[in-house]
């Protein structure tokens, strides 16, 4: 009888904490999946004519976004890349660019949201970019 | 009963688009008008249609392109410019397409015309060929007379249109297929990959109709 009810109180602790793990889980997820899918909206108006639905760039005028490293190498400039434009000569899968991007002017929750879409599209996974990490590293943006 | 009958003339209608022998053929587009001539004797009515004008541009390579050296030619043609930030981009990823597809064949030929000749000179057009991985004598980019190339666009029927307030061109994002007759056999939306897929099987066809003797 007591070994049943131990049991019992038991599994009730598994099943809260197994519980408690998914939906933290899922907070995460969700939170993923809000900026994902406004960034798929933001990039669909403002980056893909030229960098394409797959990312892929255009030959040596466009850069693709499929450089890993690169947005590794650059992660806390890359809000600053969107914000006020890119001049000048940068170099992204071995490929000199030297055209001009103009500056998207943004809220940091829609750049956070098209930088979680571009991060973990076209073969890159990195997982999520907040809007507060963005509003951080546009405090820092070289100017 | 009113239905079927509905019906039945509407799948007549569309029978009767899809006859021809079973040989699709391109339609002559722009304006055309009957002229009546005195051969050997006897009357003779023939239709005129639209004809792309003779025109005057420098490529690329600094050569200069006129009507002669697009003779027996085939060709695709768009208006663009190198600084184009927002359908062009679109544009030339599909032309590249296009180009892929038949840039061995000698008798084709895409032609790009500037609608920013200013800035868009010679060497830029040349950088931007490369840049963009076209080669060979396939796709020019031509530069000529600002005004021409409006006047010119109005032939192709597309439209463009001098800088707005805000500094940006508009223009439309149509290829335009020429037989060699020079005149318009199809447009289509170069920013619709789909569109332009439709304008490559139409080249193939375009390219198996029967030679026309010129005088």
């Amino acid at each position: 009888m007591k070994l049943k009810v131990i049991g019992g109180i038991g599994t009730v602790i598994v099943l809260l904490i197994t519980a408690m793990f998914i939906s933290c889980q899922s907070d995460d997820q969700i939170e993923f999946n809000r900026y994902y899918s406004l960034g798929n909206v933001i990039y669909q108006g403002h980056c893909q004519n030229c960098h394409g639905a797959r990312g892929e760039g255009l030959r040596s005028l466009i850069p693709s976004l499929t450089d890993a490293s690169y947005l590794k190498t650059n992660k806390t400039i890359l809000a600053c890349l969107v914000k006020n434009g890119v001049k000048g000569k940068i170099t992204v899968k071995n490929i000199l660019f030297e055209g001009e991007m103009p500056p998207v002017d943004l809220p940091p929750i829609e750049i956070a949201g098209v930088l979680t879409y571009i991060n973990n599209s076209f073969g890159n996974k990195t997982g999520t970019v907040t809007a507060r990490q963005v509003e951080l590293d546009l405090n820092n943006c070289r100017q | 009963m009113k239905n079927l009958a509905l019906a039945i003339v509407v799948i007549l209608f569309c029978g009767a688009c899809k006859s021809d022998n079973g040989k699709k053929a391109l339609p002559i587009l722009g304006e055309r008008h009957a002229v009546t001539k005195n051969v050997n004797g006897s009357q003779v009515t023939d239709t005129v249609y639209h004809t792309i004008p003779p025109i005057k541009y420098i490529n690329q390579y600094g050569d200069s392109v006129d009507n002669k050296k697009l003779d027996g030619n085939i060709y695709v043609a768009d208006f663009f410019f190198t600084t184009c930030p927002s359908i062009c981009p679109v544009m030339q990823r599909n032309m590249l397409n296009v180009y892929n597809e038949f840039k061995q064949v000698p008798d084709f030929k895409i032609i790009s015309y500037t609608i920013d000749p200013q800035h868009d000179s010679v060497p830029v057009l040349k950088k931007y060929a490369d840049k963009l991985g076209i080669t060979g004598n396939t796709w020019w980019l031509l530069q000529g007379s600002k005004n021409e190339t409006y006047q010119l666009a109005k032939s192709y029927l597309v439209s463009v249109q001098e800088k707005n307030p805000a500094g940006e061109y508009i223009h439309d994002g149509y290829f335009i297929l020429i037989d060699k007759q020079k005149r318009i056999r199809g447009t289509y939306e170069g920013t619709d990959p789909k569109e332009v897929s439709k304008l490559i099987d139409d080249i193939k066809i375009l390219r198996a109709e029967p030679a026309v003797k010129t005088q």
